[in-house]
């Protein structure tokens, strides 16, 4: 008996502003379309059942994780880590990141970045309770949560006084 | 097909290298180099220890002015590369833009651990700044005395006259070359026997507060390569099938559905389960599904961790098979005392649980010669093991030492586990064919390697002073070394590791007992970020702090009237209390908890603050942490270490817990096993103790008091110490 057949089914995405193309079942979830098909590797696996946050993007605005999200029910445009700076210049919130020097061993930072992004896109300025809300679903191992705190509410500056 | 392309430079071996007191030609492959090697059997035609100078292996300095420092230690997200930069920068005065890290491995002479002897490269037990501390300066001054020679020798002019400032190097005369321009000049100059180290008052790195990590722009943009993330040309992705239980072993498989499913390309069987191998993840996933195997479960453990523990209570009420110190006669003593504290307690197994579930990629070449890629914290034993499953010798083995997603003790595994399954998958794929085997998070929490867990049997006297006359502490459980490459390490049935932390109990008992009863049970353990001290800081600090309340004694005053020997301890204490306002009221409700320990040669001191809350449970909602590791090298670094430790320490304490069922795991991910989030993280407030002793490490000594300081506090709230871990599960009933 034979298991599934491949289906001739090319996925449209438009991640990081760019139109791309995957030859990929419509079940197969984002981040594995993004990381092994698309060779976007910035967002990480960590669970495969949206517990850890390492997988997120964000989707039209919404933080999303792509490790739960199968690629044939994408329907808006993409946004992953690689794609926050412009022009070579780092989003406030990336910039926040380096100078609370928050990553240990980086793995979880980029879905933590994706979902501070989001909450600040969201609340201009968030509490303690905002922030906590917003990243409560991103694990860091490493411990890193006191040094996340701190750089939400500098990316909230930073962004302020870029604006 | 471009995208899979090496995105990964290292895999290219390159000529743009030099190695500071090597020939260019022939320096690094006398040490075995991974730069520079063509195939690493090359580098074997040279005894490996054919000259002993140090500075061969540590520097690299290309043409086009990059720095690469060579590291003995591994980068697990500790800041070891960060911290052995400093060191080698302190001394080089280079230019940090230019600086990298990789991590070298290859040559025991070289990065042996000079804590454990130099017998081994290895990471862990937070040494690794202990081990580089002379080393790597030392590379640094040679390195510069090097280039400073060669711009003298170029220029004719005295080396005394040459000043180097950022990595270049100039004369008065109006001269001046950056590093690269001198590199391979320098390479051929005489080395000089011994390079003076700049002194305490002249450091501009060390030390420095301001000095930021040089590793985080990819951490922050997504373009730090990890195992997970690489690419070459044709790689496939395997996925693993284990055991269901520990010891079962594959009866027969059947894989004609799997190899059926199009983007299946193998299913092959490893020495340590099945390995189903597809075109890419999502793939090899489904493939996996599909996979019929019947397991032979003769040799399992059938226990479940009810049992097992039930087991262990019984035993620490028995003797101890093992005495690990017995001061004075504390039968005696309890015989005298005026009033006694005794009771169980109880700590589950822990997983590590790191973000990065493991992984490792190995393919075997045309020649006979094997790649790995992985996270290589015991390289040596990695070189070998990769040897002796793709049917080679370690010489013909070359590793590629990746950064990865967290370790916290798991990357150092004596058998070698992923290693293994990457080169078995590899060989039977066929050469020219790389694979890498990636675990799913369900692979790495029912895999094994656990934080064993423990029972500690304690009985504690006080007189009618309130001094604590007598301690005994009988602790049950497994032991990480048993069985293992290290178990030489076990003498006298005492596994050290399995009662640090207790042994070493640095208060003045006069009668103080530690016996060991090691268990057999066919669950495989591992060091766990701060091994022993895990469950004894908890045992020996949450059972001081009833006796300090038993002896209607201040807990910091109690402590420190027992340390008039241990100056280190107490100066942390005396920090911590201080910054903390230990003397000062709190509001209604709130609560303070202290411990002290000393891991590793580090000594730690917290103080917590919680609030009880209306739902019988309670919000920690401040931690001074006060802490003397020696002289400071990276500050911040120091910081973000006890900060993490703590929050690694405290979801360990408050809600970590893995269990079996009829020797089946319950746990299979983040939702069951639920790690510290960030709602629970609170302020942390690190002091770090001035020291101009050698550094010790950091990555470890954090965890251990946190826990203990939760409980003390909570029994200042409650009036009760939590004697069974994890705490939220443990505490109904407790009321203030």
């Amino acid at each position: 008996m034979l298991a599934t057949q491949p289906k001739e089914v090319l996925m449209r995405l438009t991640v990081d502003g760019q139109e791309i193309e995957v030859d990929a079942e419509p079940d197969m979830p984002l981040l594995w379309a993004l990381r092994d098909l698309a060779g976007k590797t910035g967002p990480k696996f960590g669970c495969g059942v949206a517990a850890c946050g390492a997988c997120t993007v964000v989707i039209d605005g919404q933080p999303v994780r792509s490790c739960s999200l199968p690629v044939g029910d994408v329907t808006g445009s993409v946004t992953t880590i690689e794609g926050l700076a412009v022009d070579g210049k780092l989003h406030p919130v990336q910039q926040a990141w380096l100078e609370e020097q928050v990553a240990q061993c980086g793995y979880c930072q980029a879905g933590q970045i994706m979902s501070a992004y989001a909450l600040l896109e969201e609340i201009e300025n968030p509490t303690d309770e905002d922030i906590d809300n917003a990243m409560g679903g991103n694990l860091c191992r490493c411990g890193t949560y006191p040094r996340i705190r701190a750089a939400i509410k500098r990316a909230a500056n930073l962004k302020l006084a870029r604006a | 097909m471009s995208q899979f392309l090496s995105k990964h430079t290292a895999v290219r071996p390159t000529r743009r290298w030099f190695l500071v007191g090597a020939g260019v030609t022939t320096g690094g492959l006398a040490v075995g180099y991974r730069p520079v090697l063509a195939a690493p059997d090359i580098a074997q035609t040279t005894p490996a220890k054919v000259q002993a100078n140090p500075f061969q292996t540590y520097v690299e300095i290309t043409k086009e002015n990059r720095i690469i420092i060579h590291s003995s230690q591994f980068e697990m997200g500790q800041g070891s590369y960060f911290g052995i930069a400093t060191l080698v920068m302190e001394e080089l005065d280079g230019d940090w833009a230019q600086v990298d890290v990789v991590g070298g491995y290859g040559n025991t002479a070289f990065y042996g651990n000079l804590a454990w002897g130099g017998a081994a490269q290895a990471t862990g037990g937070s040494t690794s700044m202990g081990s580089s501390w002379e080393r790597y300066r030392k590379a640094g001054a040679a390195a510069r005395a090097l280039l400073v020679a060669a711009a003298a020798q170029r220029w004719d002019v005295p080396a005394g006259e040459i000043k180097v400032a950022s990595g270049v190097v100039s004369h008065a005369s109006g001269m001046q070359a950056r590093y690269g321009d001198l590199a391979e000049a320098a390479a051929g100059m005489p080395v000089p026997d011994d390079v003076p180290l700049k002194p305490r008052d002249k450091w501009a790195q060390i030390g420095s507060d301001s000095l930021k990590r040089y590793d985080s722009a990819g951490k922050t943009n997504g373009a730090q390569t990890y195992t997970i993330d690489l690419m070459m040309e044709g790689l496939q992705t395997a996925v693993m099938i284990h055991p269901p239980k520990f010891g079962a072993e594959i009866e027969s498989f059947d894989a004609t559905k799997a190899k059926a499913l199009d983007g299946i390309v193998d299913v092959v069987q490893t020495p340590r389960g099945i390995a189903v191998v597809g075109r890419d993840t999502w793939t090899a996933l489904k493939g996996r599904d599909l996979v019929e195997v019947t397991w032979n479960e003769e040799k399992a453990e059938e226990r479940g961790t009810a049992e097992i523990m039930a087991e262990y209570n019984k035993a620490a009420d028995d003797l101890g098979a093992a005495t690990a110190r017995d001061d004075g006669n504390t039968p005696a003593a309890f015989a005298s005392a005026e009033k006694i504290i005794e009771g169980h307690y109880e700590f589950p197994y822990l997983v590590h649980a790191s973000i990065e579930p493991l992984n490792a990629a190995a393919r075997i070449n045309e020649d006979g010669t094997i790649d790995v890629w992985g996270g290589h914290q015991m390289p040596d034993l990695y070189q070998a093991a990769a040897a002796q499953v793709g049917g080679t010798t370690p010489d013909k083995v070359r590793l590629h030492v990746m950064k990865t997603g967290g370790s916290f003790g798991r990357r150092a595994v004596l058998d070698a586990d992923v290693i293994i399954e990457a080169v078995s998958t590899a060989r039977a794929l066929g050469r020219g064919k790389p694979v890498k085997v990636q675990w799913t998070r369900e692979n790495d929490m029912r895999g094994g390697r656990y934080r064993p867990a423990y029972v500690h049997a304690v009985k504690a006297g006080l007189d009618k002073k309130g001094n604590v006359v007598a301690l005994h502490d009988h602790i049950v459980g497994q032991s990480v070394l048993g069985g293992s490459t290290s178990a030489a390490m076990i003498k006298n049935g005492i596994d050290p590791t399995s009662v640090e932390g207790a042994t070493n109990l640095p208060y003045a008992i006069p009668n103080l007992k530690v016996e060991l009863t090691t268990t057999d049970v066919n669950i495989p353990v591992l060091w766990w970020r701060s091994v022993g001290s895990t469950h004894t800081a908890y045992a020996v600090e949450t059972l001081i702090d009833e006796l300090a309340a038993a002896a209607n004694r201040d807990p910091v005053d109690f402590r420190l009237s027992m340390l008039g020997h241990h100056p280190r301890h107490a100066a942390v204490l005396k920090v911590a209390a201080e910054k903390a306002g230990w003397d000062k009221p709190l509001p209604e409700g709130r609560f303070r908890g202290v411990a002290l320990h000393e891991s590793l040669s580090t000594y730690v001191a917290d103080v917590v603050e919680i609030t009880l809350n209306d739902e019988n449970g309670f919000k920690v909602d401040r931690v001074v942490c006060a802490v003397d590791c020696g002289t400071a090298i990276n500050p911040d670094q120091i910081r973000a270490q006890m900060e993490g430790g703590i929050g690694f320490g405290l979801g360990a304490i408050l809600q970590e817990e893995l269990t079996l069922k009829g020797g089946v795991v319950d746990q299979e991910n983040y939702d069951t096993y639920t790690p510290l989030r960030i709602e629970q993280m609170p302020r942390v407030e690190v002091h770090i103790v001035p020291s101009e002793e050698p550094p010790t490490g950091v990555g470890e000594p954090g965890v251990p008091p946190i826990g203990p300081a939760i409980a003390n506090a909570l029994r200042a709230a409650t009036g009760k110490t939590i004697r069974k871990l994890p705490i939220i599960k443990n505490m109904s009933g407790m009321t203030p």
